[in-house]
Order: structure tokens, then sequence, then C-alpha cells
């Protein structure tokens, strides 16, 4: 193959490869069942290394625009267009890349899961495809400069993360729950579908760079930013708004929660781009970033307190995920309150963004390490009861080795990487306003006491006479895990590389919205 | 130096966390070193006494994650009551509290 080619096409490649690999697994299934699982993971492993490549393009180049049915070097405004542009656009920046990194590491670490701990269960076909179309879905909503396509790519995730939900659990539970997801997700969508709509009657585009140059802040636009915030934050598990997603989490196979955390952060994504790069040139007070730290604070607090008295394992990893989605929130929503401030962006609000976006990746990889331990001890015990677990340690060493990274990661114990983002959002929120600093301390105390009762009810203890025949998970499962651990740790240990490498251009590309209205309207490919 | 991440307030370097780990696990050791060597382990004068009751069962007293806690949930137990069923599993409630919360944030944003 040509390698400019390659290289040139790399997001239309992003988005066909899973869809390719999504399509052909029945097939292989139906004609070639005993490689379809390789086939998978094949089609995986190479969708993430496009992914990764791509992520590379942006951060070398700045940013990747591509026009979807145009010759290379053809302009993303059509001179007939009235200087609109009319073609599909993905527009990659380092927001968008750094999404990329984040979802390509986790979805390759849960494909290794899934084809283990789901072997002996039935339609093993359907439920890849709906896997790669859900990997599908959240690389597209990352990648689009466009409004209808982000929602289009929003509901292929909803969907196909709803049908994965209900896919393997006995009775009615996981039905119920993915039931839950579908609906309340719809009505998000259907909010998001609407603003759209106001956005397009007011300025003829859907295009993002478009509305962003002329939207002003009227109050049809602030409806329609609250009905943006509102249909994301579902998506993302922010509370109020997070009701269906411990319902949704507890009952899919713990691959597929692993999947759905980096599925709600593209929701999250979704939030910040409409924040910064469409509304960022208008805000004239500090309200909205007061809510989105409000939001924060509120998904904090309720979500590790709902977390302590938890007795279903996953449900209580559920309520630490909207938790820690609180202080991505908190970090963010403090540089979105000091936005038109320069002095008071340079003093802490810069900072405050790096430790909220620092934490959207620790997060993925040390919630996502999380629940493949728990699907690993799941796979071998069948229980989700935390009262029913213990002395699991004696028998499966490495899935307590890796538990036990993840658990101090989420908690905020040094050398990991939660430390680091989370020291990061602690002492810049501590300059904005130091209350809320010694609550988001509080609730990494009370995540940290959570953790500790989970370990201890599940890996320390006695051996059970219940457990005596379980024995540690296949290797494949363990270097799924492995792979997250490896990131939990190394982010831990160079945060510096990372902050500078990955996390600093993505703050810059939030806080500068004329470059990403450039990059589209500017030219493109 | 690698690993050092400045956070605009002071710095962060988990190596020389490491350092000072190792350094504070080695003193421990030392002292643990100078204590007394003829300890014997496994015998009647190490196990638990228990008002004369035989100890029981390894299996029979495992702390399980029903007995830790309970004191928390019961000190807060005016905000769980209330927080708790909000939670109720029920969709159109799920519904509600998504309209209620729209609804919120908008006379927010407008009235603030």
């Amino acid at each position: 193959m040509n390698a400019e080619l390659f290289f040139t096409n790399l997001p239309a490649l992003l988005i066909a490869m899973p869809l390719f690999g999504a399509f052909l697994t029945p097939i292989f299934g139906r004609f070639l069942p005993k490689i379809r699982d390789a086939w998978v993971i094949l089609i995986s492993f190479a969708t993430s290394v496009v992914a990764q490549l791509l992520a590379a393009q942006v951060y070398i180049n700045g940013y990747v625009m591509y026009v979807f049915g145009a010759a290379p070097g053809t302009s993303a405004i059509p001179i007939d267009s009235g200087g609109i542009p009319l073609r599909i656009l993905f527009n990659i920046d380092a927001f968008g890349a750094f999404m990329l990194v984040s979802t390509a590491i986790v979805s390759f670490a849960v494909i290794l899961h899934l084809t283990i701990s789901q072997q002996k269960r039935s339609s093993l076909s359907e439920f890849y495809a709906l896997y790669l179309l859900l990997v599908a879905g959240i690389f597209g909503m990352v990648s689009t400069g466009d409004m209808f396509n982000f929602f289009v790519f929003l509901e292929i995730n909803s969907i196909s993360a709803s049908a994965l939900i209900a896919y393997h659990r006995n009775g009615a539970l996981a039905a119920e729950g993915a039931l839950k997801y579908l609906i309340v997700n719809t009505v998000g969508g259907l909010m998001i579908l609407f603003a759209i709509g106001l956005l397009y009657s007011q300025y003829n585009s859907l295009n993002m760079a478009i509305i962003s140059q002329n939207i002003s802040l009227t109050t049809l636009n602030l409806l329609t930013l609250v009905l943006f915030i509102a249909g994301l934050a579902t998506k993302a598990g922010i509370v109020p708004f997070h009701l269906t997603t411990p319902d949704a989490y507890s009952v899919a196979p713990s691959g597929v929660t692993t999947l759905m955390i980096v599925a709600s952060q593209a929701g999250l994504y979704g939030m910040f781009r409409i924040l910064f790069s469409v509304y960022g040139g208008v805000f004239t007070s500090v309200i909205v970033g007061w809510i989105v730290i409000i939001l924060g604070v509120l998904s904090m607090f309720i979500g590790v307190t709902m977390a302590i008295p938890q007795k279903d394992i996953k449900r209580l990893l559920s309520y630490h995920a909207i938790s820690q989605t609180g202080y991505m929130l908190l970090g963010v929503g403090v540089a979105l309150a000091v936005l038109g401030d320069v002095t008071l962006i340079d003093s802490f609000g810069n900072m405050a963004m790096k430790g909220g976006l620092f934490h959207i990746i620790n997060h993925a990889m040390y919630k996502g390490l999380l629940f493949l331990t728990v699907g690993a001890v799941i796979y071998r015990t069948g229980v989700w009861d935390l009262n029913k677990m213990g002395g699991l340690g004696h028998k499966m060493k490495w899935t307590m080795i890796f538990f036990l990274i993840g658990a101090l990661a989420i908690a905020g114990i040094p050398p990991f990487n939660g430390f680091a983002s989370k020291l990061m959002i602690y002492e810049s929120t501590f300059a904005f306003n130091p209350i809320i600093a010694i609550i988001a301390m509080v609730v990494s105390i009370l995540t940290l006491a959570s953790f500790m009762k989970v370990f201890h009810s599940v890996f320390m203890g006695p051996e059970l006479l219940e457990y005596a025949s379980v024995r540690e998970v296949p290797r494949r499962m363990l270097a799924s895990m492995a792979i997250l651990a490896m990131f939990v740790i190394a982010f831990g240990f160079v945060p510096d590389l990372v902050v500078d490498m990955l996390i600093t251009p993505v703050a810059e590309s939030l806080f500068n919205q004329g470059q990403y209205i450039h990059s589209i309207l500017g030219g493109g490919l | 130096m690698i690993g050092t991440l400045a956070t605009g307030f002071g710095f962060w370097n988990p190596l020389m966390w490491i350092i000072v780990i190792v350094v504070a696990i080695f003193f421990s050791w030392l002292l643990w070193k100078l204590g007394e060597t003829n300890y014997e382990g496994n015998i009647w004068q190490t196990a638990p006494y228990l008002s004369g009751n035989d100890e029981p069962e390894k299996e029979a007293i495992h702390i399980r994650a029903g007995n830790m806690y309970w004191g928390f949930t019961k000190a807060l137990s005016v905000y769980y009551d209330h927080l708790i069923p909000l939670h109720s599993g029920i969709v159109s409630d799920y519904i509600s509290w998504f309209l209620i919360g729209v609804v919120v944030l908008f006379m927010v944003v407008i009235l603030v």
C-alpha cells in the first residue's frame, strides 16, 4: 500500500476499520468460527494503531482536517458554498487526539479481556460486532467537526452500548439496566438534537467552527447551551443526570463497562468542546464555569457517598466512576470560570485545566483496570455480592496486585497516576476557592476508605471453602489488566512528560478558540 | 529532573518519593533487626485469648463488607434516608430528574 495514501486517509480508516471489522465478524463467526476471536483482536489492534498514528500526526502538526468525499488538496470550503463547509469534515485537534489515545489503549485491553471472559457465551459474533460499533461511535464523536455527525456518532455509541449492556447476564436485570440506559440517553440525545436544530436554524450551518464564529449570547443560545450540557451530562454520568449510570454499568459484562468508561468520556469531550470551542468566545460571566464546578462537586460527593454503602461490587465501582468524573469537571470548570481573565488563567486556571484533562486519561486507565480486575473475580467466582466474597488473594495473586494498583491510583495515593492529576486539581482549585479544594480532598479520603473495604472484603481474610476451586484467570485476561496497570504506573512515574507532551497541547487547543475555527475555515486539506 | 511535575505552587517528584519510602523501609528494617531474636511463633503464648473460649475457625471470623462502615452510614442516616430513595430505579423518576435538572440549569443561566 502506498504509505502516503495510508497516512493521508487515517481519519477515514479510523471509522472504516472498526465498521468493516464489525460487519465481517458475523461472517467469520458463521463460516470460520475458529479464527473469529483472532480476527476481532486483530481488527481491534489495527484500529488502535490507526488511532495512535492519527493522534501522533495531530500532536506533530497541531491538527488534522479531513474532508470526506474530496480529493486530497480540496478546500474544506467549496468555492460556490458561500463560505460554508458543506462536506462531512473530521477536524481532529489535540483534544480529539488525546481522546483517541485513551480510547485506543482501553479498547484493545478490553477485547483481550472479553475474548476470554465471554468465550462460553452464545451469539459472540454479534456481541463483538456491537463492541466494534461502540468503538467506531466513540472515535467518531471525538473526531468530527460537524454537530449533526456528532449526534449520529453519539447515537451509535448509546445504542451499541445499550445492546452490549443487555447481552450477557442471566435474568432480567441486564435487560432492565440496558432499557433504562437507552431511554434516558435517548431523551438526552433528543435534547442535543433539539439544541443542534436551534443552532442550525440561526446560523444555517452544522459546522462547529462556523457556529462558533457567529454565535452570540442570546437567551435562545443559553437554552441551547443548557440542552447540550444536560444531554451530554447524561452520557457522561454527571449528577443529577447520572441516575441510569450505576444501573447500567453494574449489570453489563465487565469488559463492556470498561469500554463504557471511555464512551462516557466522549460525552464529557462533547461538553468541553461545546463550552470552549463553540461558546468559549462569548462568555461574559463566571456563571457557566460555576455551574460546571457545582456539577463537579455534586458528582464527587454524591458519587462517593453513594458508593460507600453498596454491596454489589460493580455498582460500587459505578458510583466511584461518577465521583471521579466530578474531579474532571472541577478542574475544567475552574478554568472556565476564569476564562476571560488572563492573569487568573496564568495563575491557576491553566493548571486547573491541565489537572482536569490529565484526570480524564488517568481515570480511563485506573477505572478500566478496576473494572477488568473485578470482571476477573466475577469470571472465576460468579459472585457480585461483596458480602459473599473473601480470601481470593490466596488464589488470584496477580488479579489482587492489579486491583491494588487501580485502587491506590483512584484514591490518589502516590506514586500512581491519580495522585498527580488530583494534586494539580487540589492546588489550582485551592487558589480559586479553598472550600471546594477541601471537599475534593475529603472525597479522596472517602474513596480510599471505600476501596479499603473492597480490597479487604474481596482479597483479604482466610481462604473460604466455597472458593477452594478458584484459580487465577487465563494469561490473556491478565495481559489486558497488565496493559492498563502499566499506564497507571507509567503516567504516575513521569507525570511531567505526560503533561508536557499530551495534556498541554490539549489545554492550549481548548483555550485558543480561534485556532479551532482557523483549522476549518482557514483551509484544510 | 525526570518526573518533576511543577504544579504552579510547588512540585511533585515520584522518584524522590520512592527514594524516601525506601530509606524509611530500610530504617524500619534496622529497628526490627535490633529487636529480640529469641521470639517463638505458633505456640500457646501467641494464641489469642478469648475469655477461655476456643478460637473459632478462620472461615467463621472473616470480616465481610457488611461489617464495615455501618457506623458511617448510621451516623449519616438523615443524609442517606433522603439520598438513596432518589436512586429509585424507576425510569420515569429518572426522566423527571433530567427535566428538573434542565429547568434549574436554565433558570440559573438566565437569572444569575
